[in-house]
């Protein structure tokens, strides 16, 4: 949604997810945004392409994915905040990059607005690219910081987490969501703009001037003795990310025996599903990564004690499932719903899952 | 109070934005909105459709799957969505691109000629605005006044000069809601009281 | 011929140039990437813009570049270096930035990203390192191999009718509006060395003078790959190389000219 007249932005607005997207990274002081056209998260770039100019900062139209996070790896090298977004196929071609940035140690954020998959797939919303995100998807022993948001509100807060995330780790963060949304309005709350600190950061590559010596930015460690200890300060960097940045929401979980595990819309919908089982009188709870890595292993482990049974729901083949089977460590069974190729889990299906697996406990 | 509407219909007339004026209106009755275009497999066939969703309380699943009120601005998509609306919800139909009832038995029906109106106003465009205010006037969602008010927001700075054609659209639309309403409340009287009763309700010219 | 200092050139040809650090270079006997490395040091040193300079690697043989010029410097993926300088020029207009690519980087994987840098005329300087072969992956075929001439993915000599004809990059990159300095040059003589100085320093001109996007194509000789000695390997740039690569600009800007 534009600001119509060039306004600054106002309290409650109807906003669009992909546009907050592009206003949660303004807000968050970034002026470089790198991208490559793909659907559906046309709008972020097409609300960026006004919105940085605007606020003196620069949008720039790669040739290619590979092109865009390529920049953004030049851009993070020269010390800015500086985002770059697309959607499953266009992520793929960016996973080389990542991987090089991740291991460079340069802060950026890159979002993820997921699409069906595999291969050219649809554009229908998914959240199929989990493991890619979560495990890795480009090459080496490298962890993104990935965040899950499930409304625009939250689009807007955790784009500017992940953008002090990114600088605190010197990591890439990445933020998914989905097309639907990327593509729905709900009301945010702007508020005056935040002054934004950035950090200093002398190591980027900006010419030597006023510095006694050279910076590099580099993946390269032709030595094994090197390349380890470089993967080893990486380990210990997510090893402090695990523990300080895992972020959750507990819905109704107080006396939960039917826990669901959702991440982003799909939590919406297992909220809708929680209520109904309630209302049926089903001890039904979720639990809502907001951090996907770090996955919150502890509040599954948590729940593992009063639940008799875990309901994971996704819209892709089961995924998350998996971590959360890994953090419930065969204490209880952990079931699974999914739907793939864009098709959406809708709350009477999952519902419906819910019942079936209660009926089954007793 | 969910109120969780779709407006379908062909692309180009308006669904979209009237759904964003509803969501604007109702955001300013301090009412939490969902505003979601077409997604799914609905995006295909032919009809431009959005889900908006109104309640009092945070909302929690934002798709509407199940409307409670189906806003059918053409024939396809009555046929498609009739069958999807709650039991005890509500279609409201323009009735200038469809020409048959809704056959469900379980849910309110409204016929709005809703063409024929905006063209009567000047611009077909509004026709969709015409069926949101026969839909504000049956649900109380969100008054008048604030959708009137909330199409400075919707319309781009260049269509502005369009706002008066749309606050006719909107009161044209609530004035056959209530009319109907009246004709509903004189067809479900005649019926208690029997069709030859010599108090039976005549039709208000 | 006086230096700045007043000094006759010869009595300091031998000073290591501030443009380049300590380290020794890893290059073969005979490869041309040492000369090309102290053609660029030099001229940034000369230009006084060293310590505001930002230099992209490619992967390659001169993958440790990074190690050798005496400025801030980036390794990037194979191919990408200008995307890489794309997103450093875009954020600091007012350093210098550079990427030095071979020609399996720049005219094979990186064909896209050059082309479409040269395209925007993003105000950044390329030396491109041509020598006909893919140096440290073993001496494959590139897409600059000679017809006929035979590296280990081409034993019998490159054919046409299997991997086509050599990528003549500078005439390419000439055609497009946004490259706006673009020469050939060659390093196997010492006067084709001066030559080749000039041009680098012409490039690095365009840029500072904000003209747009400069390119300056260096052949180079790698006997190693070549299985020659170095001398002949010289020789092999002038009789082969040249005649399907000739030298010359082939754009300069009338800012410069």
């Amino acid at each position: 949604m534009r600001f119509y007249g060039g306004k600054a932005p106002v309290n409650k607005i109807l906003m669009k997810g992909n546009e907050a997207f592009g206003e949660g990274a303004i807000r968050a002081g970034c002026r470089f945004f790198f991208g490559y056209p793909i659907t559906p998260q046309s709008e972020l770039p097409h609300y960026l392409a006004w919105r940085l100019p605007e606020v003196g900062g620069l949008y720039l139209q790669a040739e290619s994915e590979i092109a865009a996070i390529n920049m953004v790896y030049g851009a993070a090298a020269a010390g800015v905040r500086v985002m770059t977004s697309s959607s499953s196929p266009g992520i793929s071609l960016m996973m080389e990059g990542i991987s090089y940035i991740a291991c460079a140690e340069l802060p950026c954020v890159i979002v993820n607005i997921m699409r069906g998959g595999p291969g050219l797939g649809n554009i229908a919303p998914s959240q199929a690219d989990y493991f890619q995100a979560v495990k890795g998807g480009g090459h080496g022993d490298y962890r993104l910081l990935v965040l899950a948001p499930a409304s625009v509100q939250e689009v807007l807060d955790l784009v500017g987490l992940a953008f002090d995330l990114a600088d605190k780790y010197r990591n890439p963060v990445m933020v998914v969501g989905d097309g639907i949304l990327g593509q729905m309005m709900e009301a945010v709350e702007l508020g005056p703009a935040p002054e934004v600190k950035l950090p200093p950061k002398p190591w980027a590559t900006t010419g030597t001037a006023g510095r006694k010596t050279r910076n590099i930015i580099n993946s390269l460690y032709i030595e094994p003795e090197e390349l380890e200890k470089v993967n080893l300060r990486l380990q210990a960097k997510y090893r402090q990310m695990a523990e300080e940045e895992k972020r959750w929401e507990d819905y109704r979980m107080e006396d939960a025996e039917l826990v669901l595990a959702a991440f982003g819309m799909v939590a919406r919908i297992a909220k809708a599903v929680v209520d109904r089982l309630r209302a049926e009188g089903i001890p039904a709870g979720l639990v809502r990564p907001i951090t996907l890595y770090p996955f919150p292993d502890g509040a599954f482990e948590r729940a593992a004690g009063k639940a008799r049974a875990f309901l994971t729901v996704e819209m892709n083949a089961g995924q998350m499932v998996e971590d959360v089977r890994l953090a419930v460590c065969g204490r209880r069974p952990v079931y699974f719903y999914g739907r793939t190729g864009g098709m959406l889990t809708t709350v009477a299906e999952v519902a419906a899952r819910a019942r079936e697996i209660w009926e089954g406990l007793k | 109070m969910l109120e969780e509407v779709l407006l379908a219909g062909f692309g180009g007339q308006g669904i979209l934005s009237t759904g964003m004026l509803l969501a604007y209106a109702a955001l300013a009755e301090g009412l939490h909105v969902a505003w979601i275009p077409s997604y799914g497999p609905e995006m295909r066939g032919g009809t431009a459709n959005c889900g908006v969703t109104v309640s009092d309380a945070p909302i929690s699943s934002p798709l509407v799957v199940e409307p409670t009120t189906l806003i059918a601005m053409n024939g396809p998509s009555l046929d498609r969505f009739e069958p999807a609306v709650k039991p005890g919800g509500l279609i409201i139909y323009n009735a200038s691109l469809i020409n048959r009832r809704p056959v469900r038995a379980d849910v309110r029906a409204l016929a709005v000629r809703a063409n024929e109106i905006a063209e009567g106003i000047g611009n077909v465009q509004v026709a969709a605005n015409v069926m949101l205010g026969a839909f504000l006037e049956l649900t109380r969602v969100a008054s008048l006044g604030k959708a009137g008010e909330a199409l400075a927001k919707v319309l781009p700075p260049r269509r502005h000069h369009l706002i008066p054609a749309n606050l006719r659209a909107l009161e044209e639309g609530a004035r056959i809601a209530r009319e109907a309403g009246t004709k509903e409340r004189m067809k479900a009287m005649n019926k208690v009281w029997g069709q030859n009763s010599e108090f039976r309700i005549q039709k208000p010219e | 011929m006086k230096d700045e200092g007043g000094r006759r050139k010869a009595a300091v040809s031998w000073r290591r140039t501030r443009g380049l650090t300590d380290t020794p270079f890893h290059y073969c006997p005979g490869c041309s990437h040492g000369v090309i490395h102290r053609l660029v040091a030099e001229v940034l040193d000369e230009l006084g813009v060293l310590e505001k300079t930002v230099g992209i690697c490619p992967v390659g043989c001169a993958v440790f570049a990074y190690n050798y010029f005496n400025c801030d410097m980036i390794e990037a993926a194979h191919g990408r270096a200008p995307a890489v300088a794309t997103g450093v020029k875009r954020v600091l207009p007012d350093r210098v930035v550079f990427t030095y690519q071979g020609d399996g980087d720049l005219a094979a994987i990186g064909t896209a990203e050059i082309v479409h840098a040269a395209a925007r005329s993003e105000r950044f300087t390329t030396i491109f390192v041509n020598n006909a072969v893919y140096g440290m992956t073993g001496g494959q075929m590139a897409p600059t191999t000679l017809l006929g001439q035979k590296t280990t993915t081409t034993p019998a000599g490159r054919e046409v009718s299997v991997a086509g004809f050599p990528l003549k990059v500078a005439e390419l990159m000439a055609t497009l509006d946004g490259a706006v300095y673009v020469a050939r040059v060659s390093v196997h003589s010492p006067k084709h060395i001066l030559q080749a100085k000039r041009a680098i320093r012409e490039a690095f001109k365009v840029q500072l003078d904000g003209l747009g996007f400069a390119l300056v194509e260096v052949l180079s000789a790698c006997p190693t790959n070549w299985g020659l000695a170095p001398p002949d390997a010289l020789r092999w740039v002038e009789e082969k190389m040249i005649p399907v690569y000739p030298l010359g600009k082939f754009k300069v800007p009338e800012e410069i000219s």
